[in-house]
């Protein structure tokens, strides 16, 4: 028995939960109970992972009696426990606050009853997907996961979302087609969808074929990502949901693109064959999104372009594929997916307080409620990058790393990524300007609500509660930068290194392949993609 | 590996119906496509498995070789499983769709046209400072841009309310 027999359980747990829940839908305070106990239970669970890969290094686990390469394996390592914590950490923070807004609300606006089933099944494909060691798996963990967020994304039914729904449900569709295309031909070019045996059959493959493999897994989960020429659905669909869950969707949804797309890079098809187009990629993403996030009014969606606009970042440190990038990428990953969270959170308190997300409507917040000014301001200066934050020590990773490269292109990633961090500090300070310091008077079109000075119900604590616990969690990421930093590079190592992977699941006689000779077939294959 | 050539040709041209659907504006339209798509796929993954064999249920002193692959099988289904949710899915926002608007189409969205349509003059950001405030000379009116509204109570500071910014 090793440590990833009980890893299963971060599936199971959530989907028992769903079904409990699903049963219990006539009785609120129980399914509240073994939702939050359930989602608890988890990330306890989870921690107890990470704590057992740290020491006893990677393990993992085969499913149904099926050996690895036949079988569904999932593998533990320490991004993906990291993965697998800070996900439950949000989710958790994220379900107390919706249970929170469900009481102080009732349940006319949206079918609570619904709410708490779907979104357990959400964290168990998510979990399902950071976990696993199987492609197809890899593909069935997105479908639970996105056919929980179709739901999701048009709770209640109402026109708007109906309207954002359609949009997300087909671009996530095509992009599950594609990456379901993607895996036919890796089986049919390969004979095996094990990803730690793909590792090793990939590598024997003829250059061109891997190219167009790799490039299709890019495409696929690029989408999901919302990497730039392929973001455009997200700020289209993510603000009109529900605040609770943006939040969760703004955190978990695109990092799964992201973890997916890291596994690609690392151990499916490992060396530089296709950092340059990444790299270029990166940039676009971030430059072109924070310039679409300057020209929003609405908070939510001025958030939705940060989001698409911050996963430049990650890209870059991937495509830069070296200890320190990939390192700083894990880092920026798990500080990404809790920053945005709060803010997102704090974005449905200011909605309640406000009245509205538009900063035509907004004024004057700071002076009526200076809590609330100090839930934005904390992460907001975090997400732009200020020191002392871990948005600061993310993006200085990712800037020394790309200086380490000292490419050209590397170098004007850096540029860019400096511009960016500028551009979304510009950016929020606007929504901070606006919605926080100037009087409600000013205001295009004040909210009446605004005057209204003694309207503190509207911010009930079980909604402050968790918002404030998730930006004291950001600030942790912070304090305890050192061993995160540390778990980020010893991530970055095993990734780059890919052995302990293989072996975890193959058996220790496996000898892993070297990084398709990158000094003689790397120039050759760059040829032939062209 | 053999493959099926009926077989590709079929699928080569339900992934053409299914591309050139998904490109109508029409939901239902949309959805047929997404439903081809889906297929291609799932002849597309039959394909990797080779030429139909033996059904794969051990029997001895049969060649291996005879049998089908049993692992794409085991893939489309899950896939078939899946679209079918997706599909049921989507017909039920389709219908709401009808229910709410009348109308089949996809709609633009309301915020997007009016961002695009707003003008890079912003009242708020791009107006002269107030006199009181400033101690440098009004270079924007200069420019010509002057506000078309003063805005009202805008001459205090902003940063003079208590209480405002945390503290």
């Amino acid at each position: 028995m090793n440590a990833a027999s009980l890893a299963p359980l971060a599936v199971v747990l959530p989907i028992l939960g769903a079904a409990l829940t699903f049963a219990l839908n006539r009785n609120p305070v129980a399914q509240r109970t073994v939702s939050i106990g359930l989602l608890a239970a988890t990330l306890l669970l989870e921690c107890w992972l990470l704590a057992a890969v740290w020491t006893t290094g990677t393990a993992s686990v085969t499913l149904g009696g099926w050996l690895p390469p036949f079988g569904v394996v999932m593998v533990v390592d320490q991004f993906s426990s990291l993965m697998l914590v800070v996900s439950s950490v949000i989710s958790l923070a994220v379900l107390v606050y919706a249970t929170g807004q469900g009481m102080a609300d009732g349940d006319q606006e949206a079918p609570v009853s619904i709410f708490h089933p779907t979104y357990l099944i959400l964290v168990a494909g998510v979990s399902n997907a950071f976990l696993t060691g199987d492609l197809f798996n890899l593909y069935v963990g997105f479908e639970i996961l996105l056919t929980a967020s179709y739901v999701l994304m048009t709770l209640g039914g109402t026109g708007p979302r109906i309207r954002a729904g359609v949009t997300y449900v087909v671009v996530s569709v095509v992009s599950s087609v594609l990456f379901l295309i993607a895996i036919a031909m890796i089986y049919g070019a390969t004979g095996t969808i094990t990803m730690a045996d793909l590792a090793v059959k990939l590598a024997e493959l003829d250059p061109v074929t891997r190219n167009l493999l790799h490039v299709m897994l890019l495409v696929a989960f690029g989408i999901k990502a919302a990497v730039f020429p392929l973001s455009f659905w997200l700020p289209d669909s993510y603000p009109t949901a529900p605040a609770p869950v943006t939040a969760v969707f703004a955190g978990l949804l695109t990092k799964v693109g992201v973890y997916a797309m890291v596994r690609t890079e690392t151990l499916l098809f490992p060396g530089d064959t296709l950092n340059t187009p990444l790299m270029v990629v990166a940039l676009l993403t971030m430059v072109v999104g924070i310039l679409g996030a300057l020209a929003q009014s609405d908070i939510k969606r001025l958030l939705s372009f940060t989001l698409v606009s911050h996963i430049g970042y990650m890209v870059f440190g991937l495509a830069m594929s070296s200890v320190t990038g990939l390192a700083a990428a894990v880092f920026y990953v798990a500080h990404h997916i809790t920053v945005q969270t709060s803010l997102f959170l704090v974005t449905g308190l200011i909605e309640r307080r406000g009245g509205s997300s538009s900063m035509d409507r907004l004024g004057g917040l700071a002076k009526l409620s200076p809590l609330l000014a100090l839930l934005f301001f904390v992460p907001a200066m975090n997400l732009a990058g200020i020191p002392p934050f871990s948005g600061f020590l993310g993006k200085l990773g990712l800037l020394q790393a790309g200086m380490e490269l000292g490419t050209p292109l590397a170098i004007t990633l850096v540029a860019g990524g400096v511009l960016t961090s500028l551009l979304t500090l510009l950016a929020i300070a606007r929504v901070w300007n606006r919605a926080f310091w100037r009087k409600p008077e000013d205001a295009e079109y004040p909210d009446p609500i605004l005057k209204d000075t003694a309207a503190v119900g509207l911010l009930p604590r079980t909604m402050v509660g968790p918002t404030a616990a998730l930006v004291v969690f950001g600030v942790a990421l912070t304090v305890f930068a050192g061993p995160l930093f540390q778990l980020a590079g010893n991530s970055a190592e095993q990734m780059l290194d890919r052995t302990a992977y293989i072996q975890s699941v193959l058996g220790p006689e496996v000898t892993v392949p070297g990084i398709a000779a990158p000094g003689s077939s790397g120039p050759s294959i760059q040829g032939g993609a062209k | 590996m053999s493959v099926n050539l009926t077989l590709l040709l079929v699928m080569g041209v339900l992934y053409a119906c299914g591309i050139y659907l998904i490109l109508e504006r029409s939901l239902t339209r949309v959805l047929l496509g997404l439903v081809l798509l889906a297929n291609a796929t799932n002849l597309l993954i039959l394909a990797t498995g080779g030429y139909a064999g033996l059904a794969p249920l051990f029997s001895k002193g049969t060649d291996p070789r005879d049998y089908n692959d049993p692992l794409p099988q085991a893939l489309i289904l899950t896939s078939i499983v899946i679209s079918f949710a997706v599909t049921a899915f989507m017909l039920g926002i389709i219908y709401r769709t009808w229910a709410l608007a009348r109308q089949d189409d996809i709609q633009d969205d309301v915020e997007d046209r009016r961002v695009a349509q707003t003008p890079s003059y912003d009242a708020e950001d791009d107006a002269e400072v107030p006199q009181e405030t400033s101690e440098f000379p009004l270079a924007a009116v200069a420019a010509g841009h002057t506000p078309e509204d003063p805005e009202p109570g805008g001459e205090a500071p902003l940063n003079d309310d208590e209480g405002g910014g945390p503290r």
